[in-house]
């Protein structure tokens, strides 16, 4: 099968459903000419024009209450957040307007539009660019959130975003747009709230989101060289999420480790864990574990970044201790 | 040139000239430090734009306060800061003014009554005026300068604290340096009507400059301060300049956006330390000679500087977690 990269797939995602419903555009800060900082969307403008991928000036809440406007009266606009941690700036218009307007209206309105952002750390950019922010959405009901971790989702998630009737945010790992995957050439859809299985194992299974699957993988790879065989599972949507096969999953395994890229404290690795303590604890022989980004703001200093974040050593290390019941020894 | 003060002394003027050449010599050493790879990440060049920040900072007392953005080297250097801890963050070292956490675009540096950069747009609108609350509150005489680009004038933040300035007669200025872009879009197909009239609808006065002269922008600077501090404020002030630079550093292939004619036309026949050493030469104030040693003197400090930063250390491990809370 073809390999492209995550950004192409996007992109492709983007023109076969602009192309599909005329009732989609695009628009955010640069994204016509310049086709986004991360040219993401390169090639969209030459096709759609600029009445359908629309610069916008620097006015998030602006250009958000506007998708939000456009999306109730029969648009799909795909709001384009040339940053995740621009989604504190936002956060009126899609979490008091978008999330709720459904459902204050009896059902009778609707909010069908895309939040398309990204997460992820490591790329020096300090604290104001490297935020992983999907946590804060989740947390609000009515807002759908998918976690693409490679081209292969990020096309299949888009397109089902695209369809879906209600706002969803969709967070690319911003570390991930040159990563090559195999990604078909027919067209596909991803259903919201299946997760993937990406390796079947018996001892533990890592539950990983976005940026994290990658180093789950890895830390696999390094557990298996000790006899330790991982299931990873991505769960793909984060809202909806996939409870059932992560649990069938820590059935099998009996131990359980969730690791994200958000920071650790009230997030996302508590939320899941606490799902698995909660409904497979019979089956459960150690403590769910989990890691998620350090509870500090992203430091500038390389020295200081690399360590805020999830690496497969530090993943390996801590499901060991747990296969070999040596967690409270280390303790 | 404009100079109606013609007794505005010598060494003024030549400190006015030596801070414009060490904002462009900082730059030409950071940019330098990216495209050898030795500089993490990126970082918006202010060169080109000097005028702006030396006319408004020499302006101001140590005890002003200025609020910078992404593009805030050039705040920094005007309000008195140094290479050598200004290297050092960049390169996130422990020396560094944040001790390597905040890196190119989070330079504060209180001691000089900088704030600190931003990398959030339009994200110091707020805080700039918020320190002129502070100044009034405790009345004292202290003026906050709030700099920020044309772009970030999209910002619906900016009228929401203009009309609170103007409501409260708050001491601060807003300074919109335009360089006639906004990332890779033109200003004018982000900016509908005039950017001045939207601060006089608020009754501020609004005052447009030539942000490339820096005497021009240094009078106007003075003449509002001072009524700042007699309790005239707030004012605004459009700078009109232009960045020589990419967007950032990585903005190499730009001619999509911005035509080569154009950046040369500015370069060649608008630069604001070319106007000023023709003044100083002009006018008798310095020779050529002397401005050159000048330059060369301000190099070698750069250089040395980023030897030191680079050799400098990373912060320890344990400095992680420092500094989330204040004690
Ligand atoms: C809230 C926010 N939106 C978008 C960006 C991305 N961004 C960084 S600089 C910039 C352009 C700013 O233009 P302007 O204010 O004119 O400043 P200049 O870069 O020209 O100095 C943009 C869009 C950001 N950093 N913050
Ligand atoms: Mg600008």
């Amino acid at each position: 099968m073809r390999k492209i990269t995550l950004s192409q797939a996007v992109n492709e995602a983007l023109a076969e459903e602009l192309r599909r419903d005329p009732t989609t555009f695009i628009i955010g800060e640069d994204v016509a000419e310049a086709g986004t900082p991360f040219k993401v969307l390169s090639g969209l403008v030459e096709e759609f024009g600029t009445e359908r991928v629309i610069d916008t000036p620097i006015a998030e809440p602006g250009f958000m209450g506007i998708a939000v406007g456009a999306a109730m009266t029969g648009s799909r606009p795909i709001v384009d957040l040339m940053f995740g941690d621009f989604l504190f700036l936002i956060m009126d218009q899609l979490c008091n307007q978008a999330a709720k307007i459904h459902y204050m209206s009896g059902g009778k309105l609707n909010v069908p539009l895309v939040v398309r952002t990204n997460l992820g750390a490591t790329r020096r950019s300090a604290a104001q660019h490297s935020q992983s922010l999907h946590a804060l959405v989740a947390h609000i009901p009515g807002l759908k959130v998918a976690l693409p971790s490679s081209a292969y989702e990020a096309k299949g998630l888009m397109k089902t975003a695209i369809r879906d009737n209600n706002p969803v945010v969709i967070f690319e790992d911003k570390l991930m747009y040159n990563d090559k995957a195999e990604v078909p050439e027919e067209e596909y859809l991803i259903p919201f709230g299946e997760a993937a299985i990406l390796r079947e194992g018996r001892d533990i299974t890592l539950v990983a989101t976005s940026s994290m699957v990658q180093v789950a993988l890895a830390a696999a790879d390094l557990l298996a060289k000790d006899g330790i065989s991982a299931e990873v599972i991505d769960p793909r949507t984060i809202v909806p999420l996939d409870e059932e096969t992560i649990l069938k999953s820590v059935q099998k395994t009996s131990r359980a480790m969730v690791i994200d890229e958000g920071h650790q404290s009230y997030g996302i690795t508590g939320e899941i864990a606490s799902r698995i303590s909660e409904k497979a604890f019979y089956h459960l022989d150690a403590p769910v574990l989990r890691m998620g980004a350090m509870d500090v703001p992203v430091p500038f200093s390389p020295a200081l970044e690399d360590i805020t974040v999830p690496t497969p050593e530090r993943v390996a290390e801590k499901a060991r201790l747990s296969v070999r019941g040596e967690l409270f020894n280390a303790a | 040139m404009s100079a109606s003060d013609n007794k505005h002394n010598r060494e003024d003027y030549l400190r006015m000239y030596r801070q414009m050449v060490r904002i462009r010599t900082f730059e030409d050493n950071a940019n330098q430090l990216y495209l050898s790879a030795k500089m993490p990440g990126l970082t918006h060049m202010y060169s080109g734009e000097e005028a702006v920040a030396v006319g408004i900072c020499e302006a101001l007392t140590d005890s002003d306060r200025i609020t910078s953005t992404h593009r805030g080297h050039g705040h920094c250097v005007a309000k008195g800061a140094d290479f050598q801890a200004m290297f050092c963050e960049l390169l996130g070292k422990e020396e560094g003014y944040c001790r390597g956490k905040g890196g190119s675009m989070h330079i504060a540096d209180q001691s000089h009554g900088n704030l600190g950069a931003n990398a959030i747009v339009g994200g110091s609108m707020g805080i700039a005026t918020g320190s002129a609350l502070r100044a009034k509150l405790q009345k004292s005489d202290d003026v906050t300068v709030c700099f920020f680009g044309d772009g970030a004038t999209a910002q619906g933040l900016l009228y929401e604290v203009m009309n609170m300035a103007a409501l409260w007669n708050l001491p601060v200025i807003y300074a919109c340096e335009n360089n006639g872009y906004s990332e890779y879009t033109a200003t004018a197909e982000i900016a509908a009507g005039s950017i001045t009239d939207r601060a006089r609808a608020f009754g501020i006065e609004a005052f447009e400059v030539d942000g490339q002269d820096v005497l021009a922008v240094n009078e106007l600077t003075r003449e509002l301060t001072g009524r700042c501090r007699r309790g005239e404020g707030p004012f605004f002030i459009e700078l009109q300049t232009y960045r020589y630079h990419g967007h950032h550093v990585g903005d190499i292939n730009r001619e999509y956006y911005r035509p080569k004619a154009e950046e040369k036309d500015w370069k060649e026949s608008r630069d604001p330390i070319e106007k000023f050493t023709q003044w100083l030469t002009g006018e008798g104030i310095a020779s050529t000679d002397e401005l050159e040693a000048m330059k060369a003197e301000i190099s070698d400090d750069a250089a040395s500087a980023v030897d030191y930063a680079l050799k400098a250390k990373y912060p320890e491990t344990h400095e992680v977690d420092m500094h989330v809370f204040a004690d």
